[in-house]
């Protein structure tokens, strides 16, 4: 069956976001949207991972056989996260410091295996990377909006430690839209991660009925 | 039939776990010295943001002492006292104790001591508390671990060190306690182990 491009990136955006509709990788996107930026790191690195497995996934799909398909992607995507990680840590010290400790998260992300084996193994190359591209940009649009609320909702800013990703002159990004803003502590506990995740997916699902 | 085809699978399965490892082994391979030395230089600037460049002429690389204490300072391991001297004078010992009853596991502290028992500052080295919630404790994300600068054990009494829901003086985060208690009693054993041991510290320097 021929997929076309097109659709592969209405599925990654919209129809079949990992965050909002799979609903796979919870464990990060529920742990670490507490800040807009928080969810952008996570949401960026788990993109980067998601093209390099799902790429390498479509290279061997000929040579691995179906028995024993699922441990060798496993062991493709830790061999890929554990590189990746040292080199991040070796070549860009600064955002390893930021991102570090969200890259071992994406082990634990359901997408990256997911995607490797509904989608990757199946399907050539390239369609393979854009899928990983378009279903990494659809998890992180989920996790910065969730975060973006939060943040909003519990601490009255948005972009704040922007200079932890960006860089000491980022600081200036850090918006305060409430003054003296006492804070709403339930945005940022796990218990306002699922209520604002339910009412992104209940909006997504307002939108369909609509169009 | 049946044999011929696992075997098959096992090396093929072998094959890609020699690949896998391979890959992890040979990025290690060329990223092993990088990574030392980033971790060198940004341990340096830790280390000169508690005792200040200007009140030590030596070099702490050199100038370390292992001890090892479990009650005190948090671990079965000897852990590393870096030691600041002035023309041979000790000025401030770096203590890297660890407070091992964090929320998810041990939290690698640095801790600035001057010779006379006054707190230079905190730093959290590393750690696996929640981010956004517990992680506060990362002079990067808050002021918090700037508190601690300025105590000692005789400005505070053994009560005064804790959180303020415990009676404390220091404060606790919104929705994590558990967090900057450990953080708090760590730098107060890790004060009582100093006073205990100071000549100690200072001893033999290398």
């Amino acid at each position: 069956m021929q997929v076309r491009y097109i659709d592969i990136i209405r599925e990654g955006l919209w129809i079949n976001n990992p965050g909002l509709v799979q609903l796979l990788g919870l464990c990060p996107l529920l742990a670490v949207t507490g800040t807009l930026i928080n969810g952008l790191g996570l949401g960026i690195a788990t993109t980067l991972i998601l093209i390099a497995s799902n790429t390498t996934v479509s290279l061997i799909r000929n040579i691995v056989p179906t028995d024993i398909r699922l441990p060798v992607f496993v062991l493709v995507i830790a061999s890929f996260v554990t590189a990746v990680e040292m080199l991040v840590k070796a070549f860009y010290y600064d955002l390893y410091l930021s991102l570090g400790i969200f890259i071992p998260l994406i082990v634990t992300n359901c997408i990256v295996i997911g995607r490797a084996e509904a989608f990757a193994s199946k399907q050539p190359m390239d369609k393979a990377f854009l899928d990983g591209l378009m279903m990494g940009i659809g998890f992180t649009l989920a996790l910065t909006l969730l975060g973006g609320i939060r943040e909003l909702l519990g601490h009255g800013t948005l972009f704040i430690q922007a200079d932890l990703m960006f860089g000491q002159t980022a600081q200036w990004m850090t918006i305060t839209l409430f003054e003296n803003y006492r804070g709403f502590l339930l945005a940022i506990l796990p218990p306002g991660a699922f209520f604002g995740l339910g009412l992104l997916i209940a909006f997504k699902n307002f939108m369909d009925k609509q169009i | 039939m049946l044999v011929k085809k696992m075997i098959q699978m096992a090396i093929l399965l072998a094959f890609f776990a020699i690949l896998g490892g391979g890959l992890v082994a040979f990025t290690f391979q060329i990223t092993y010295e990088q990574i030392k030395a980033n971790e060198r230089a940004a341990l340096l600037q830790t280390l000169s943001s508690l005792v200040p460049r200007d009140q030590y002429d030596n070099d702490l690389f050199e100038d370390i002492h292992y001890m090892r204490n479990e009650t005190l300072l948090g671990s079965d391991k000897p852990i590393v006292i870096y030691r600041a001297r002035k023309q041979g004078q000790p000025v401030a010992a770096v203590l890297n104790s660890v407070a091992p009853n964090g929320y998810n596991g041990a939290i690698n502290l640095l801790i600035g001591i001057s010779y006379e028992g006054v707190l230079m500052g905190v730093r959290v080295v590393s750690h696996q508390e929640t981010p956004g919630l517990s992680d506060s404790i990362d002079e990067r994300r808050s002021d918090w671990i700037l508190g601690f600068n300025g105590h000692s054990l005789q400005n505070l009494e053994e009560k005064d060190w804790r959180v303020k829901r415990d009676g404390g003086v220091f404060d606790q985060f919104t929705g994590a306690t558990i967090t900057p208690r450990a953080v708090v009693s760590a730098v107060y054993n890790t004060l009582q182990f100093f006073q205990q041991h100071r000549d100690e510290i200072f001893l033999n320097a290398n």
